[in-house]
């Protein structure tokens, strides 16, 4: 795959990535090949449906990955330096300090035992050179900067003193606390209200743009992706089908998976009698049907389809790995 | 089908409240001193669902519209009002004469993963109505009951020999729907059907209910907190906060013109997909806890219109004359319906669908 | 595919499933099950493959007593473990013995698993007053120590019944008393895995259409507790067996005209500072082999049957 070029030298770089799970019935690729860049301060959003190996890209970016799992082929480069080889250690001091991580539920990603100050005292510690006191006005400051009222008082709460949406916002705060220069947000705001969730969102949108840090969000959900992102990278099936800028994407997608996933989306206000739907359902790992995963359910697959896998193609603005395209101009 | 005229609506909760006591043991109480706990979590909610139409219930978690299913079905019992099918009142019916409604009313779940005994085979899972109802009479009829159903929701009939854990999230809820639709009824209450499948997936199963309402005449109480979802399913729609109703009518008229700021509030939440980002200023705090609700109109808090009254007064639904029923004073702006005997300026009250009701009704 | 699921497939599908290939691939588990299958068949076919009878004392000799095993100096070929002070070969008492000890075992697990299973769903399904009396039946039960409880069973029995009685009473004597001390463990495990399972939808699924709250326990909820059910009876069979040769050993279990391996090492260890320890080293050592295969057998049950150590 090309590279899509930027002005300045990309921060993250995820070059031929593949995931796979080691069973018993031999490694089960959960993720086949994906590369992509991501500028300093860019948001990509990574979308698609569950088991399309979204959320283990961003697990493996942070280097979470756990056993049976494992990178299998490729390389991550961050900064210009390649971190998928980093030891665990190594690592873990990169991640709080160089990349925040924000998961799904709130609850999981906060330590019920100690006050949100202790927890934010402890990261800034960890990954900046403060004093208790120092650090302690400085977790004051990250309190207010993600909205939450009254924090000299609140600091010394317990998270689950904390509402749903408040509790996000803590650990937005607990992710960019020390300043990292991006930020993995798995699901950020499914847990929470709809009326939630987009406060989270542009609160999210608003620190890391303040911050000029870059942010991967995972989701699968299209209308947050649509609001937040800068460019989308669209998964099945542990590949990268197609990946470009927000407004190209959701406007005149190309794959058709996209052009699928992008009609299947109800609307208020659309009066329609029948929504449209791709047939069937991502195939599950042990059955990966050949050449492109998608061709089962595609309305257009033709005979290359089923033989070959489709390379990524470049198209204005971005890539697209469909057969469909193969005979375009460049 | 029944005696009732067509214009009689086949579901009618009237005053429907469930109130669930979170007290602790009493020895507890007394030694902590503390008083009873109690939730509103449905607060007399009145609606009519006409025969063949779906009636959706609308709102964020913890404003009781799960609970509102779950009275219907029977599976709560409620505190007090009435919820009336087909001319009977089922909360004052006994438990024997239950059974016969059972068949009539049934719910598709929101959850595929738990709403399916995962050591059950699917063809035993669709078939525990035929067998609990007694409506297939030998083993051959039962089997093929069991294929015309899993065929009927676009599944194939040797997919009754397989266990749940074999299928997706959308291929379960298909076997769920072919359970709920086996006894043949007339009424499914859908509780958050499709929340927790993937979009692509979420059209099928949509599409499938549709198609079966329109096959199999079907009435449904839908309830979702996709607003997308509520306006491509519904006829009515019912806005809920806190165990209140705050806006209701056809579906229509709430998406082209809501009036309740809540309701609107809910509309600004959508993301927009064709414009990509906009600007737009996010709704502002959170569901209060509903145990300690706030006094007056429990919006209040949120709302950008709330006023002195609004912080003291709770306002009733009130009829608009676009044909729907919104409780709001900022909306209504008449005198407050606290006017109603021995109600206390408590409960807010109002129809549903008004189209077949007095609005007033329970007012005067 | 095969409307009906036939045995063959079933086995197959067994021969193929998760659980059988982490037992495949877990050589202490195999050669945990192996052991406990040794000494199961071992004592099941004791009649048959016994040389001697112990119980017939007329094959007893004198002449016979205390010879070592035929290793040792000494030894005699038709006594491969050596005998005991009445000439009784060793071998074929601990072969009885594993009889009786494992007769204990399966009962006494079997009868707690039955009552703690009905106490745990009913408990936990019903909740309310119905949960509180038989939750409050389990705190008393946990308060009285096994051991405590064979004693007072022991002597109640032995007032009550005449005095020929009280030995083949021995045996119900100890099951009762394992039973009403483990059946509690079983009763909280159910309750609180059907306290989960019975708000699940499916559960309900089956409310709504008219299922009675027994069939819903029995056929819906107890397959998907009983999981953690067998684990604790896998250990508990194991616990069980050292209960009784415990109280055995104490004299209040199993008495010497028809022994236990808990009552063979308590005979033995009479013997055993006079040189004679045959008599107690290889009861003993069966005793550890049953209890330790059978323990590692319901530990691998445990971690294969938790999703989250997969």
């Amino acid at each position: 795959m090309n590279t899509t070029t930027f002005p300045n030298s990309p921060l993250l770089s995820v070059r031929d990535l593949s995931i796979c799970f080691d069973t018993r019935h031999g490694p089960l690729r959960a993720v086949d090949g994906i590369t992509f860049d991501l500028a300093p301060g860019e948001i990509l959003g990574m979308v698609g449906e569950s088991g399309a190996g979204k959320s283990l890209t961003g697990t493996a970016i942070t280097g979470l990955l756990e056993r049976p799992g494992r990178i299998d082929r490729g390389e991550i480069l961050f900064e210009g330096k390649r971190i998928d080889t980093l030891s665990a250690e190594e690592m873990r001091r990169l991640r709080g300090r160089r990349i925040g991580a924000i998961f799904q539920d709130p609850l999981t990603s906060l330590n019920p035992l100690m006050t949100v100050g202790q927890q934010l005292v402890q990261t800034i510690r960890t990954h900046l050179s403060l004093g208790k006191e120092a650090a302690r006005k400085r977790a004051i400051e990250c309190l207010a900067e993600v909205g939450i009222p009254a924090p000299e008082a609140r600091i010394d709460q317990y998270p689950h003193q904390f509402s749903g949406g408040m509790r996000q916002r803590v650990v937005i705060a607990l992710a960019l606390c020390a300043e990292p220069s991006l930020v993995i947000a798995d699901e950020p705001t499914t847990a929470l209200d709809v009326s939630i969730q987009a406060q989270i969102l542009d609160l999210l949108k608003k620190m890391c743009r303040e911050r000029g840090a870059a942010v991967i969000l995972v989701t699968h959900d299209m209308g947050v992706i649509a609001e937040t992102a800068d460019r989308v990278a669209v998964m099945y099936s542990g590949r990268v089908v197609e990946i470009g800028p927000v407004e190209k994407v959701v406007r005149d997608p190309r794959h058709p998976y996209t052009k699928g996933l992008m009609q299947s989306i109800p609307r208020v206000g659309s009066n329609a009698l029948r929504l449209t739907q791709i047939d069937g359902a991502m195939p599950r790992l042990t059955d990966l049907p050949s050449g492109c995963a998608f061709h089962p359910r595609c309305p257009r697959a033709f005979a290359e389809c089923k033989r070959t896998k489709p390379a990524a193609l470049p198209v204005e603005g971005g890539h697209v790995a469909c057969h469909l395209y193969q005979e375009e101009p460049v | 089908m029944s005696s009732a005229t067509d214009t009689q609506p086949l579901v009618s909760l009237t005053g429907l409240s469930k109130t669930f006591d979170l007290s602790p043991p009493l020895l507890n109480r007394l030694i902590e001193r503390k008083g009873r706990r109690t939730l509103r979590a449905v607060d007399a909610l009145n609606i009519d669902i006409p025969r063949g139409k779906t009636f959706s219930l609308v709102g964020e978690s913890g404003c009781g519209k799960s609970t509102v299913a779950k009275l219907v079905v029977g599976l709560h019992g409620a505190t007090s009002g009435s919820i009336t099918f087909d001319g009977t009142d089922l909360t004052r019916l006994a438990a024997a004469d239950r059974g016969a409604f059972r068949k009539r009313i049934q719910m598709i779940f929101q959850d595929p993963y738990a709403s399916l005994n995962p050591r059950w085979r699917v063809r035993d899972i669709i078939a525990e109505p035929l067998r609990s109802f007694g409506i297939t009479s030998s083993k051959q009829e039962e089997r093929a009951e069991v294929g015309r159903l899993l065929e009927m929701v676009g599944l194939s009939a040797r997919d009754g020999e397989k266990f749940p854990h074999e299928f997706s999230g959308g291929q379960r809820q298909r076997i769920s729907i072919a359970r709920a639709i086996s006894s043949k009824p007339e009424f499914l209450v859908c509780d958050e059907p499709t929340s927790a499948l993937d979009v692509s997936v979420q059209s099928q199963v949509l599409n499938l209910m549709r198609d079966l309402q329109d096959e199999l005449g079907l009435t449904y109480l839908f309830i979702s907190h996709d607003l997308a979802v509520v306006d491509f399913m519904s006829d009515y729609v019912g806005v809920m906060y806190l165990g209140r109703l705050v806006e209701a009518g056809p579906a229509e008229q709430i998406f082209a013109a809501p009036e309740h700021p809540y309701t609107r509030l809910l509309m600004d939440t959508v993301p927009d997909i064709s414009l990509g980002r906009r600007d737009r200023a996010p709704a502002i705090g959170e569901v209060p806890n509903p145990i300690t609700p706030p006094p007056g109109c429990s919006f209040n808090p949120r709302c950008p219109l709330a006023t002195q009254r609004c912080r003291e007064q709770s306002p009733a639904l009130a009829a608009r004359s676009s044909g729907t029923v919104v409780a709001c004073h900022a909306v209504t702006g008449e005198p407050a319906a606290g006017s109603r005997p021995g109600a206390g300026g408590a409960a807010g009250t109002g129809t549903g669908t008004v189209a077949q009701r007095q609005p007033e009704r329970g007012v005067a | 595919m095969a409307l009906e699921a036939s045995p063959q497939s079933r086995l197959t599908a067994f021969l193929k499933s998760d659980l059988f290939y982490r037992f495949r691939t877990s050589y202490v588990t195999v050669a945990a099950s192996a052991v406990t299958v040794f000494i199961l068949l071992a004592a099941l076919l004791a009649p048959w493959i016994a040389p001697h009878d112990p119980f017939d004392v007329s094959t007893l000799s004198l002449w016979d007593s205390e010879l070592p095993p035929v290793w040792a100096e000494g030894g005699d070929p038709r006594f491969l473990l050596g005998t005991d002070n009445q000439g009784r070969d060793v071998l074929s008492a601990i072969l009885y013995g594993s009889r009786i000890s494992l007769a204990v075992g399966f009962v006494s697990v079997a009868l707690a698993m039955v009552i703690g299973i009905v106490v745990g769903l009913v408990s936990g399904y019903f909740g309310g007053a119905v949960d509180a009396f038989f939750m409050r039946i389990a705190d008393v039960m946990l308060s009285f120590p096994t051991i405590l409880v064979a004693l007072l069973v022991s002597g109640i029995v032995r007032g009550a019944l005449p005095r020929e009685m009280h030995d083949s009473a021995a045996l119900i004597v100890l099951v009762f008393a394992i039973t009403v001390t483990t059946w509690v463990q079983y009763a909280r495990t159910v309750r609180s895995s059907t306290m989960v399972e019975r708000s699940r939808e499916y559960v309900y699924a089956a409310q709504l259409v008219g299922r009675k709250p027994f069939a819903i326990l029995f056929s819906h909820i107890l397959p998907n507790v009983m999981g953690p059910v067998l684990v604790i009876a896998t250990i508990n069979l194991a616990m069980a067996i050292l209960i009784e040769a415990t109280l055995s050993f104490l004299g209040v279990g199993m008495p010497p005209t028809n022994p236990s391996l808990g009552t063979l090492i308590r005979v033995g260890n009479e013997y055993l500072f006079s040189g004679v320890w045959w008599v107690v080293i290889f009861p003993s050592l069966t005793l550890v082999a049953l209890v330790l295969a059978v323990n590692l057998l319901g530990d691998w049950l445990r971690d294969a049957l938790n999703p989250k150590l997969r």
